[in-house]
């Protein structure tokens, strides 16, 4: 039995990486620094090791050539998942360009919210050790932050100090829209949060007329989504006094249509706020490998983590090739699902081809023409993942001898048989 | 394999060779000396061309995280070159801000074989080396970004010593796998987190009560005292103001001979004369910069049409937003370390600023005496996309075409410039030193950049050409280590080039107050910061070349 320090998580997002994990052969026990997000996730028990074809267990080369099998003569294979590492998203992103597939990540239709903003207008955004040390005032829009990120507070707000503030103590949280689902964002000296509550659907109009008052225009009504629009001119005021006010939202969060708008204004509405102070966004994700899968389809194609390689070179759509769609619409003709890390996410139910490389310890409802487990980063490989804050890649660290192959080597290896014959 | 160039006319600065008919020959990746036996494999007919050793980009933005954003920030212009797969390349998008394979692709294209990323956060040198570890066939190297981080400047208001300084700086070359030091804005991104918008030489950021001057003395004091052979590169204060060539020439008097290296210069030299209040700086700078030995320079040329600027001068490209264009642009605060800025620019020959910038660059390479001490850039994508390299060197390298193109800017801008008046045509020797044996000098690139024997054999092959731009777009072979890699312009090759990177010797007890402020005030634990050597090699494609530190 061994003991691991200092552990990165590539599951919370938010770069927690003082994990002690305790290694009992392929048994991993988070003894320190655990949380209702990671720990389950380090936990989760090795299922199958074995890959299969239609249910029966054969050799990894099998499950390879069978793979490269169904992916030969296909026109427009889907990619779906896309939840792995760096290497991983490197494999996946070689092999689609191989093969002329679509490449969607399991989260995008989410972080499109972000990306739609981002691509329209642009935005100001800070870091997590920004926030940690700078933070006076967060405003967290639409989000129940603990349940995203449970250690979020206690790392980066409730801090023993922060370099330029005098007592962390007095750091000021509001909520809008949602309200939070637990205490860590009371701080140790008792304060809790100023909680704004609204429905979710009422958020883009009470969001535009926060921008409004802190833009100083006049606002005729009283009240906007149930809110008294008193209450928003108070958290103008707020944010405008703020020395480095944080906002922050989780663009799934935002499950209505145009959330992209929320984020927008959001964003115009922190611009605006830095003709006279300082202010920052913070867009929450980080889960199920989506920044890195937007990072690295970034730094490949050139677009985030939605594209087609079906015309040769990619093509970027943030609506048009969404697996769900393109399943939906009958525009595939194979799909391969890619998860790494979560053994919950499993592909959608299917007539096509279906290729699942998965966390060992998936189970299918319907089960794949070919699953191969995977070992996870940061657990059986070492890997690259990115946080939330989209600048940091933290450095995954190989927990155990598992024997289960990476995400890249059988992409790579799917993708060399393909190239065989 | 035995390889022989024959009969080419050879520019090799390094070598002292100046357009002198010459065989070369290759094996294992070098080149060596006229073998006793010549059991030649393999013979390319070079008579009648130009060969030169491969280019190398000393200062080009090709990894890290702001580049990944501008790419994002801009699907609309990747839409515009969409660049297909073949059987031996990758697909990926070109034009302002490259995929990495494209970017590989293209530099190879033009007969470049390395490229350096000037502006890697300490922080966010993970993703600088990832991607660069995607861009095939060129070697790569980063300068690491210091001068804005808290932790330096705390040491600076503690009054740490020298050599405190020292170890911190060699520590964090280490740490991010660099071969230089850079530092953008001195203290000014610092300072922009505390609501400062603007930062002189002299001006104290309010919070730590140091100026950008101190800064720039104990860093580039550092440099020097470790041995590295880049001098501090810096990004000075007030990019794009006018009147920022009078902080430029007190930015030279005020390092005290010390090495430095004034990055993309074009941006720091302007005056405020003529009635739009925006002059030409060009005469003055390039006259500090000849008498100055202790100054290298590269230009940072502007050239007209789409790009986009990223840049880790937070507070200027902040400053700078109202010019973006399109209208969109992202500011970012990062990890008590740095920030970044990315605006899109479209500069227009018939807009006033934008011409005379033109001129601005122009004048520069030309009124700067020493080939030695002044690099061709466009601080890509910043100024232009890297892929214009070859209408610049004409631009440099003929007359007529230069003034037949400044004819048609902006006419206020054509009266403020001296252009007109200025002969100087670069030969191909000034263009090698330039972009060849100059750049590995500066860099102190053992074995590159040149073409006597032991040298590696990064190898470029022109047709002579009245018009160089033709020349220098279409190279006839390029050669890296030796293997060749592009034929009439084409990829038809490709391979990993390596990581160059730099080793100062460091006192390891400077990771004892390190670990406390991680521990305290960062969001990793120390030993989570440090890239290791496996980071870059363990896929098999990247490796790790050390270079000699000054003796």
């Amino acid at each position: 039995m061994t003991v691991i320090i200092e552990v990165p998580s590539p599951f919370c997002g938010v770069g927690t990486d003082d994990l002690t994990i305790q290694v009992d052969g392929v048994t991993l026990k988070v003894t320190e620094n655990g949380c209702a997000v990671n720990t389950p996730a380090f936990e989760q028990a090795i299922g199958d090791t074995s890959p299969r074809i239609a249910g029966k267990a054969v050799s990894l080369q099998e499950a390879v050539s069978k793979a490269a099998s169904y992916l030969k003569d296909t026109k427009q294979p889907v990619i779906g998942g896309c939840a792995t590492d760096v290497n991983g998203m490197r494999a996946l992103l070689s092999l689609a360009d191989r093969c002329g597939a679509v490449v969607d990540n399991m989260n995008f239709t989410a972080a499109r919210n972000n990306f739609l903003a981002l691509q329209d207008s642009g935005w100001m955004n800070t870091t997590l050790a920004e926030v940690k040390n700078r933070c006076d005032l967060l405003l967290v829009v639409g989000t129940d932050l603990e349940s995203f990120a449970p250690r979020f507070f206690e790392r980066y707000l409730w801090v023993q100090e922060a370099m330029f503030l005098d007592d962390t103590n007095q750091r000021e949280v509001i909520y809008l829209g949602k309200a939070p689902s637990g205490i860590a964002s009371t701080s140790p000296a008792g304060q809790q949060p100023k909680v704004v509550t609204c429905d979710n659907e009422s958020l883009p109009e009470v969001v535009a007329v926060l921008r409004a008052l802190v833009k100083g225009q006049p606002i005729r009504a009283e009240q906007v989504g149930g809110i008294a629009v008193s209450e928003l001119q108070a958290i103008a005021d707020k944010l405008k006094a703020a020395k480095y006010g944080v906002v922050t939202w989780a663009a799934g969060a935002l499950g209505y249509t145009q959330g992209e708008l929320t984020v927008q204004v959001l964003s115009e509405m922190i611009k605006d706020i830095n003709r006279t102070t300082r202010c920052s966004g913070l867009p929450l994700a980080g889960k199920d490998g989506d920044q890195t899968a937007n990072q690295a389809c970034g730094w490949t194609t050139g677009y985030p983590a939605r594209v087609r390689f079906a015309r040769g070179y990619p093509e970027y759509d943030p609506y048009l090739y969404d697996t769900n769609l393109m399943l939906a619409n009958g525009e595939a003709d194979a799909l391969v699902w890619v998860n790494a890390f979560n053994t919950k996410a499993v592909p959608p139910v299917s007539d096509l081809p279906t290729i699942v490389i998965g966390r060992s310890g998936m189970t299918f409802t319907q089960e794949p023409d070919v699953f191969i487990p995977v070992g996870t980063p940061g657990i059986d490989h070492a890997g690259h993942a990115y946080r939330t804050d989209n600048v940091v890649a933290i450095r995954l660290k190989k927990l155990r001898e598992s024997g289960l192959p990476s995400t890249a080597e059988v992409l790579s290896a799917i993708e060399h048989a393909l190239k065989e014959t | 394999m035995l390889i022989k160039l024959t009969g080419g006319r050879v520019y090799d600065p390094a070598g002292g060779v100046d357009g002198v008919i010459k065989d070369i020959y290759i094996k294992d990746g070098r080149i060596i000396d006229k073998p006793a036996e010549a059991n030649i494999e393999k013979e390319y007919d070079c008579r009648g061309k130009v060969v030169m050793s491969g280019a190398i980009d000393m200062h080009t933005h090709i990894g890290g995280g702001k580049g990944n954003i501008a790419r994002t920030l801009l699907p609309e212009d990747h839409r515009q070159d969409p660049v297909a797969r073949t059987d031996i390349t990758r697909s990926g998008c070109g034009h302002a801000m490259p995929s990495t394979y494209v970017t590989g692709y293209r530099y190879a294209e033009m007969g470049y074989t390395a490229g350096f990323e000037p502006a890697v956060l300490p922080i966010n040198a993970r993703q600088a080396h990832m991607e660069m570890a995607d861009i095939p066939i060129l070697d790569k190297g980063g300068y690491v970004m210091l001068g804005s981080d808290d932790y330096f400047l705390r040491m600076l208001t503690a009054k740490k010593d020298q050599k405190a300084i020292n170890d911190y700086v060699a520590w964090t070359i280490h740490s991010a796998k660099a071969i230089g030091v850079k530092v953008v804005n001195p203290g000014g991104i610092n300072a922009f987190k505390f609501n400062q918008r603007k930062l002189d030489l002299d001006e104290q950021n309010s919070h730590y009560g140091v100026t950008p001057r101190e800064i720039l003395r104990v860093l580039a004091t550092a440099v020097k005292e470790l041995g590295i052979s880049h001098p501090l590169h810096v990004h000075g204060c007030n990019l794009g103001v006018p009147g920022n060539m009078q902080t430029t020439l007190d930015t030279i008097q005020g390092i005290g001979g010390l090495p430095m290296h004034l990055t993309h210069i074009q941006f720091h030299s302007y005056g405020t004369e003529g009635d739009l209040k925006f002059s030409s700086g060009a005469a003055q700078i390039a006259e500090a910069v000849n008498r100055n030995k202790n100054i290298t320079i590269d230009v940072g040329q502007v050239l007209f049409g789409q790009t986009v600027t990223a840049s880790g001068d937070s507070m200027r490209q902040h400053a700078n937003h109202k010019y973006a264009s399109p209208n969109k642009w992202v500011v970012m605060d990062i990890e008590c370390d740095a920030g970044c800025g990315v605006v899109p620019f479209k500069y227009k020959d018939q807009n006033f600023v934008n011409a005379l910038q033109w001129a601005i660059g122009l004048e520069t390479f030309l009124l700067v005496d020493d080939p030695w001490r002044i690099f061709l850039t466009t601080d890509h994508p910043n100024g232009a996309p890297f892929t214009s390299y070859p209408h610049l060197i004409r631009l440099l390298m003929d007359r007529t075409f230069r003034n037949d193109v400044l004819a048609t800017i902006h006419p206020e801008a054509q009266k403020m410039t001296t252009l007109a008046s200025i002969t100087r045509e670069y030969s191909l020797q000034e263009i090698a030193i330039m972009t060849r044996a100059g750049a590995a000098k500066l860099i102190g690139l053992k074995d590159r950049g040149g073409l006597t024997a032991g040298y590696c054999a990064d190898i470029t092959v022109y047709t002579d050409n009245a018009n160089c731009q033709a020349m220098f777009e279409k190279p006839d072979y390029v050669f890296k280590d030796g293997e060749l890699v592009v034929v009439d312009g084409k990829v038809v090759h490709t391979l990993w080039g390596t990581t160059h990177v730099v080793r100062p010797d460091f006192d390891p007890s400077v990771e004892k107050d390190l670990k406390s402020y991680f521990d305290r005030y960062l969001t990793m634990k120390l030993g989570n910061f440090k890239i290791s050597d496996d980071e870059i090699t363990e896929d098999g494609r990247g490796s790790l070349t050390v270079h000699p530190l000054r003796a």
